[in-house]
């Protein structure tokens, strides 16, 4: 049995309304026999009546009525259909679920799915990659899974936490990865991974760009060049210690995000290792990001705006020479 | 299982009550309500408190901004006071005397305006933010129409637990109503068919701004037809007719009806908050009859009506004054929040917090 990163979100799901009544699902297109744009709720509203439900075009709706249903005990999931377009939810999110239980000390237990990043001709308004943005504002946790396993298992955590939850899904992953079967377990939410060990240099990423990542380390092990590459999981909390201690390893650090360049995951792991672990660098810690445009339709122009194996080699090369 | 209801959107004008904005009934006194003399009560407190934290507003006591709801008071306690135990109540700036009548304690609005740090945010926010939602009285945020939808989430929560014959009420104002996030709010309330009462009150300027550069529209309860809701105009100043077009609307939510709006018209008796002296309303607007003040035409009808002697209405007034006195003085002697002694998590679950920009 080979299961996609799609299908296993859908397994999670099924889980979910299975094991917890409080579970609801809450979104465009996810109900009927359509079962979602992406398909990951196919089936889901035969298997549970009445628990997963299409909604209006009403994004700020949506999330703000998730919020007072997980005020008075729900668990909602809310799908976007895509992440670009939870920016008119950003209010609800932002300012109403993150605010909350600092404002009356009544957490909100929501879960929004963003499916994020790009594909293919998606172009500006379909490809965003937004946890940068969320993981700014306080009172929110920001997840990334970049494999089938941890896509499972941390939108079952995400549901089993008190507080909100921007869980940033990769499309892109959706029907690439697959995995043999599905684990009871992950790493506790907030831990990072090492995907693979090595001792030249540290890449730290998250999502669909750890994938590359590692691409890019097996391309330069031929060269002989070790790479370490630290898979953030949640980009908030951040695991300090997993990097810290990969770069007390490496002295050399690379961070690879798909957002756009100005501020986010990627500068974020860089001010804190040059704040707290300075003496480790053996040379200026480094970042690559999407471009600072929108997100372009045509194949060609988007291969060349988001980091990709070809470029994180090229960026490591230089830092290993340093 | 969500039930399909027989959407039919109903607009109605009550009897005695204004068709459009420019026609509120003037002079005619509708007979008193059963409830009449205990909202009346409410409002008394809601006007006391209120004039009492202005006072200690131009005295340099209270930080941030007052917003009081001088003149909707009998708008406000119509909306809190027919909402039993089990129903969902979001009130707005106005609803002094709907969260009273709801049952908040006098003693959290002192506590939130003083700054104490028993208050129910402990300072985290302040002013009219507060709430208690596991008393289902709801926190509201600052973006006008982001709580319609949360009542209605609220609500679906409730059906999906298998509760009956509750009912959620909010409040906006003809300001409010004109934000996406409202439209949005009010359009899933009437998909998702919930026991939803929406109370807007015109108050004819938000802010500075009068209707005229805020909405086109005849009326705006004839958007009730739009979204799917039945619609009821009313008078705002006029109390025995809020408790019954308030109180009708939640009976007829909490029987099933599809979602109720009402749409109360009624001059804003002050400043936006307490900062801001409102010298843009002409003269000829405090003239109108929606201007009168709901509090004296209602004191007025209980004397002449012999509802109660003037002693008893006296007595009532003293009473409210030292219940005011009384909370304000208990906040006045409570300790502050401290910066060093704040917990700074905004999270509920501790081992995940991200520590950042924290010294290791």
């Amino acid at each position: 049995m080979s299961l996609t990163y799609l299908e296993a979100i859908r397994e999670a799901q099924a889980k979910l309304l299975r094991d917890d009544y409080r579970v609801f699902i809450y979104g465009q297109d996810v109900g009927g026999t359509f079962g979602g744009a992406f398909k990951a709720t196919k089936g889901l509203a035969t298997e549970f009546p009445g628990r997963v439900l299409n909604t209006p075009i009403s994004e700020d709706a949506i999330v703000g009525t998730a919020i007072g249903a997980a005020m008075q005990g729900m668990r909602p999931i809310v799908e976007m259909q895509f992440a670009d377009f939870s920016s008119i939810a950003l209010n609800q999110i932002l300012n109403n679920a993150g605010t909350h239980y600092w404002r009356t000390g009544v957490p909100v237990p929501i879960t929004v799915r963003l499916p994020s990043g790009g594909t293919k001709g998606s172009g500006p308004f379909h490809s965003q990659s937004m946890e940068s943005l969320y993981a700014h504002y306080p009172g929110l946790i920001v997840m990334t899974p970049a494999t089938v396993e941890d896509a499972y298992t941390m939108l079952i955590e995400a549901v089993a936490i008190d507080d909100p939850v921007v869980y940033c899904e990769h499309k892109y992953l959706y029907y690439h990865l697959k995995a043999d079967k599905l684990p009871d377990k992950g790493l506790p939410t907030g831990r990072a991974r090492i995907a693979r060990e090595g001792r030249d240099l540290t890449i730290v990423s998250y999502s669909a760009m750890t994938q590359e990542s590692l691409a890019a380390a097996e391309e330069l092990a031929r060269e002989g060049l070790d790479v370490e590459v630290v898979d953030l999981r949640t980009v908030k909390p951040l695991d300090t210690d997993t990097v810290l201690a990969s770069v007390a390893r490496t002295g050399r650090l690379l961070c690879v995000g798909e957002s756009f360049p100005w501020g986010g995951t990627t500068a974020e792991v860089i001010a804190r290792v040059t704040s707290q672990g300075f003496y480790l660098l053996d040379a200026a810690p480094q970042r690559l990001n999407a471009k600072d445009t929108p997100i372009p339709y045509h194949p060609n122009l988007w291969s060349a705006h988001r980091p990709n194996a070809k470029n994180i080699v090229a960026k490591a090369r230089a830092l290993l020479r340093e | 299982m969500l039930q399909t209801v027989q959407r039919t959107a109903k607009v109605k004008r009550k009897k005695g009550a204004p068709a459009s904005v420019g026609e509120a009934a003037a002079g005619k006194a509708t007979p008193p309500h059963e409830r009449f003399l205990e909202a009346f009560r409410w409002m008394l407190l809601a006007r006391t408190l209120e004039e009492k934290l202005v006072s200690l507003y131009r005295g340099g006591q209270i930080t941030g901004g007052v917003y009081i709801g001088k003149g909707q008071e009998a708008v406000s306690v119509a909306c809190g006071l027919f909402l039993e135990k089990g129903d969902i109540f979001a009130p707005l700036i106005r609803d002094q005397a709907g969260r009273s009548a709801f049952g908040e304690p006098l003693v959290d609005v002192t506590r939130t305006y003083l700054g104490s740090r028993l208050g129910p945010m402990r300072g985290r926010d302040g002013n009219i933010h507060r709430g208690h939602p596991r008393d289902n009285e709801l926190a509201m945020i600052s973006h006008l129409g982001a709580m319609v939808s949360v009542t209605v989430g609220t609500l679906m929560a409730k059906r999906f637990r298998g509760e009956k014959k509750f009912v959620g009420l909010t409040c906006i104002g003809e300001g409010g109503m004109q934000t996406g996030a409202f439209h949005e709010g009010m359009n899933i309330a009437a998909v998702e068919q919930v026991p939803l009462v929406v109370v807007a009150t015109n108050n004819h300027y938000a802010y500075s701004t009068p209707n005229d550069r805020e909405f086109a529209s005849d009326d705006l309860v004839e958007r009730a037809i739009g979204y799917g809701f039945e619609g009821y105009s009313l008078d705002g100043t006029d109390l025995a007719a809020c408790l019954d077009v308030i109180g009708g609307a939640v009976k007829r939510a909490r029987a099933g009806r599809p979602p109720q709006m009402v749409v109360a018209s009624v001059l804003r008796l002050s400043g936006h908050g307490e900062h801001d002296d409102a010298s843009y309303v002409p003269e000829e607007m405090k003239r109108q009859p929606f201007a009168r003040d709901c509090l004296k035409v209602a004191g007025q009808m209980i004397i002449e009506s012999n509802l109660l002697d003037p002693d008893t209405l006296a007595e009532w007034r003293k009473n409210a004054v030292a219940q005011v006195d009384d909370a304000i003085a208990t906040a006045q002697k409570e300790a502050v929040p401290e910066g060093d002694k704040e917990d700074w998590c905004a999270l509920s679950t501790r081992h995940l917090v991200d520590h950042v920009g924290e010294d290791e």
